[in-house]
């Protein structure tokens, strides 16, 4: 057993932790969020492709580097970390993996646009208010052409292209992928709590669309973003973790720091002490999916579960420990707030992967223990 | 990232399913009574010992098997499926003796080592005392020197497994005069030595694993006397340092055993497994003990990589103790007024689930309480500053 990153993993996360500090300051994540008229910053997205990190787990023979998924989510927690505000997950978790795992060969050949950042994938399922349902799905693809609404789409306004959750002719909800440059695309931008990652509503009218799999793909793609997404959050988390504890050791009250404190320490120990359980958690999860194993399901859905867990209270108890510096719309910490919440919802709500967690380990009967 | 066992450690875990198997009727059990168990135990770890499955990381020349951490885990995982509980000789192998070994005279290891090793001592931990819990350094005890001994006068209390032990870590203040962590000096005590008198103290659960200790005027010489005079608390926390490692394991009934129970009982229309509360419930659950067994597996990979485990070995108890009482309480309490049925014969939940419920409040204390644990990721980890600390300094005569 061995049960943590490489030295060449750890070398990997020295060089994009350096790079992502020099390229992504709060001050360019804040750009986003103020800006009504850009969903993401172009200019660090082309920053991530020039580093090769677009093409670093798709195959060499498509243009890609080959390397791992472990690899990917040393990635993901350096982009967790700075809140990049960037489609990499809709991409490169969602798309790019989809056509991995399920592409027929003509769809395979998307794979070099997506590795030279030309390409930039969403996954579209949500149709309404409600955690993804499977069955309550009224988009609908007859002829091969797609029609219907889909909404919120997480990047749906700079994506190129997108996996589609709709009903095929014999009324069975596929995933198909369709190319968002076509005249029956209509996209309209909606507000979000977390502005710096974009959503919108997308519209389609006889939109040319592909079959690329069923629910086994569906769930298998989720299952990967929530290992994925959780190295994003923990990335988050220890940030927001770091802030905070920064911050009461420097700021004074009744003639002390305020984290010489007890009620300071206790909660920020608790941070530390979900941070530390979602990372072992995720550290599972990332094994169960690079080994392929059957235990996935509830490895996934583990490190989902705690990753939210921990972001979610990193964020919401650093804006406690910073009072009212920490409420001001130019302080940094309701950036990581909104993320959390962002994170939370983004592959469906936490409740839903905690049902997800109970419901496969009953299949898998419990054999972990 | 490999979990899976590696060639060596797969060939290590058949050769403990090997032993464990060729002795399937020498394992011991829960069942039976304290002294029927202890005897039980103490044969399992002479066999233990005799194939170098006892102490598996030490050294062989304390009867170790020169083992890895990693190893150590694959046995007792071992052990534990096939039942065989992890009691009697914790304290001893995992904290007296390690300082016995780092602070004892050569004749002195070589007489103590290995009858603990083979079970035939047993050791207990004489730390605290009704003023001194969480605050170890406010320890009262009182050594005085007479010439080539040491006249040892006080009261410990907490002390588990007193009662059969037969050597005891002792620590008590040599020098009043000085400050608080100054002036402590540690010693090994004979259980049977004259003046030393152990009471039970009948817990909340109802077990009896602890005891009070008065020591009244307990006669030692001074080669029992372990570290420097004054330096006690060095000695102390040498001690400690190798409890925390083992902190944290696994507790309570499994996730499988769980949901199986919850599948046997009906909650509304359907059963409990159907409840969108408890599964949410139990997933949280879920999350934090399996989080602590892994990371766990983190500290391991960090000790055989020849590296110090990070912080993050701390976590352990101060989630599991947590955990298992509110996991115990939530399947008490979705059996309704069954739940308080608390005989194994009747009871869907046996009997240990309501031993968890009565027990969980210890375990929240023994070995650090939640609040220390977490002033203690507080301070170490995260490097927060220190509250007021009045007595710094001050001889500890003038402290209260």
């Amino acid at each position: 057993m061995n049960f943590d990153f490489s030295e060449d993993q750890e070398t990997l996360r020295g060089e994009a932790r350096r790079f992502l500090e020099a390229r992504c300051p709060s001050t360019l994540v804040r750009g986003v969020l103020e800006d009504d008229e850009r969903s993401h910053d172009a200019t660090l997205w082309q920053d991530l492709v020039d580093q090769g990190w677009t093409a670093l787990t798709l195959p060499e023979e498509h243009g890609g580097l080959g390397m791992s998924r472990t690899d990917l989510c040393v990635l993901a927690e350096e982009l967790g970390r700075v809140l990049a505000p960037v489609p990499y997950a809709s991409t490169i978790y969602f798309l790019a993996e989809a056509i991995m795992l399920a592409g027929s060969a003509t769809q395979r050949e998307k794979l070099p646009a997506i590795a030279s950042g030309e390409c930039i994938g969403c996954l579209a399922i949500d149709e309404g208010a409600g955690e993804p349902s499977r069955k309550k799905v009224e988009a609908r693809v007859q002829n091969g052409l797609l029609s219907g609404i889909k909404q919120p789409v997480i990047d749906g306004l700079c994506a190129t292209d997108a996996l589609v959750w709709a009903r095929d002719e014999s009324e069975t909800p596929r995933l198909f992928l369709a190319s968002l440059v076509h005249e029956g695309v209509r996209r309209v931008a909606i507000d979000s709590l977390d502005p710096s990652r974009g959503i919108a509503r997308l519209e389609f009218s006889g939109v040319p669309v592909q079959p690329i799999g069923g629910p086994e793909l569906l769930d298998r793609l989720l299952d990967g973003a929530a290992v994925l997404l959780a190295f994003e959050q923990i990335g988050g988390a220890d940030r927001a973790l770091e802030q905070a504890v920064a911050f009461a050791k420097e700021r004074s009250a009744f003639g002390r720091e305020i984290g010489s404190y007890q009620a300071i320490k206790h909660k920020l120990a608790d941070a530390y002490v979900h941070n530390q359980i979602a990372r072992s958690n995720a550290y599972y999860g990332i094994w169960a999916l690079d080994a392929d194993s059957d235990e996935l399901p509830h490895a996934a859905a583990a490190a989902r579960v705690s990753a939210c867990q921990a972001m979610w209270y990193a964020a919401r108890e650093s804006i406690q420990t910073h009072g009212g510096i920490g409420f001001t719309w130019e302080a940094d910490q309701h950036l990581f707030y909104r993320r959390a919440l962002h994170l939370n919802m983004a592959i469906g709500s936490p409740r839903m992967w905690r049902d997800r967690l109970f419901a496969a380990l009953e299949m898998h009967d419990g054999d972990s223990n | 990232m490999d979990f899976s066992d590696t060639p060596a450690e797969a060939e290590f875990r058949t050769r403990a399913q090997q032993f464990l198997d060729a002795h399937r009727d020498d394992l011991p059990s829960l069942a039976g009574s304290e002294e029927e168990r202890l005897e039980r135990q103490r044969k399992w770890q002479a066999i233990k010992a005799e194939h170098g499955f006892a102490c598996i990381t030490w050294d062989r020349e304390w009867g170790g098997a020169g083992g890895t951490a990693m190893e150590a885990v694959i046995f007792r995982e071992e052990e534990a499926r096939r039942g065989v509980p992890d009691a009697f000789f914790g304290i001893g192998l995992g904290l007296c003796i390690p300082t016995i070994i780092r602070y004892a005279s050569e004749d002195q290891k070589q007489q103590l080592v290995a009858p603990a090793v083979r079970g035939e001592q047993i050791w207990c931990q004489l730390f605290s005392e009704p003023a001194a819990g969480s605050d170890l350094a406010g320890v009262r005890a009182k050594a005085v020197r007479e010439g080539d001994e040491w006249v040892l006068n006080g009261q410990k209390v907490w002390t588990s497994g007193a009662h059969y032990s037969d050597f005891g870590l002792f620590i008590a203040r040599s020098d009043p005069d000085q400050p608080r962590h100054k002036g402590l000096t540690t010693f090994f005590v004979k259980m049977d030595a004259p003046g030393i008198e152990v009471r039970p103290i009948h817990q909340m659960s109802g077990g009896v694993e602890f005891n009070e200790v008065f020591f009244n005027d307990v006669r030692v010489p001074d080669d029992q006397r372990l570290g420097a005079a004054g330096e006690g608390w060095k000695v102390a926390i040498y001690a400690l340092m190798n409890e925390r490692v083992q902190g944290g394991k696994q507790r309570g009934i499994s996730a499988a055993e769980t949901i199986a129970l919850a599948r046997r009982t009906p909650a509304g229309d359907a059963t409990l497994a159907d409840d969108g509360a408890f599964r949410g419930a139990f997933a949280d659950w879920y999350i934090r003990t399996r989080g602590v067994q892994l990371t766990r597996y983190r500290t391991l990979t960090a000790m055989s990589r020849g590296q110090t485990p990070g912080p993050e070995a701390s976590i352990g108890k101060l989630v599991t103790a947590f955990e298992l009482q509110e996991m115990s309480r939530l399947l008490v309490e979705a059996q309704g007024l069954y739940g308080l049925v608390d005989d194994s014969e009747l009871s869907m939940l046996r009997a240990e689930v309501h031993h968890d419920l009565l027990h969980a409040p210890g375990i929240r204390i023994a070995g650090g309480t939640d609040e220390i644990l977490r002033n203690i990721i507080a301070e170490r980890v995260l490097g927060l500053p220190k509250g007021p600390q009045p007595e710094k300094g001050k001889p500890f005569t003038l402290t209260k």
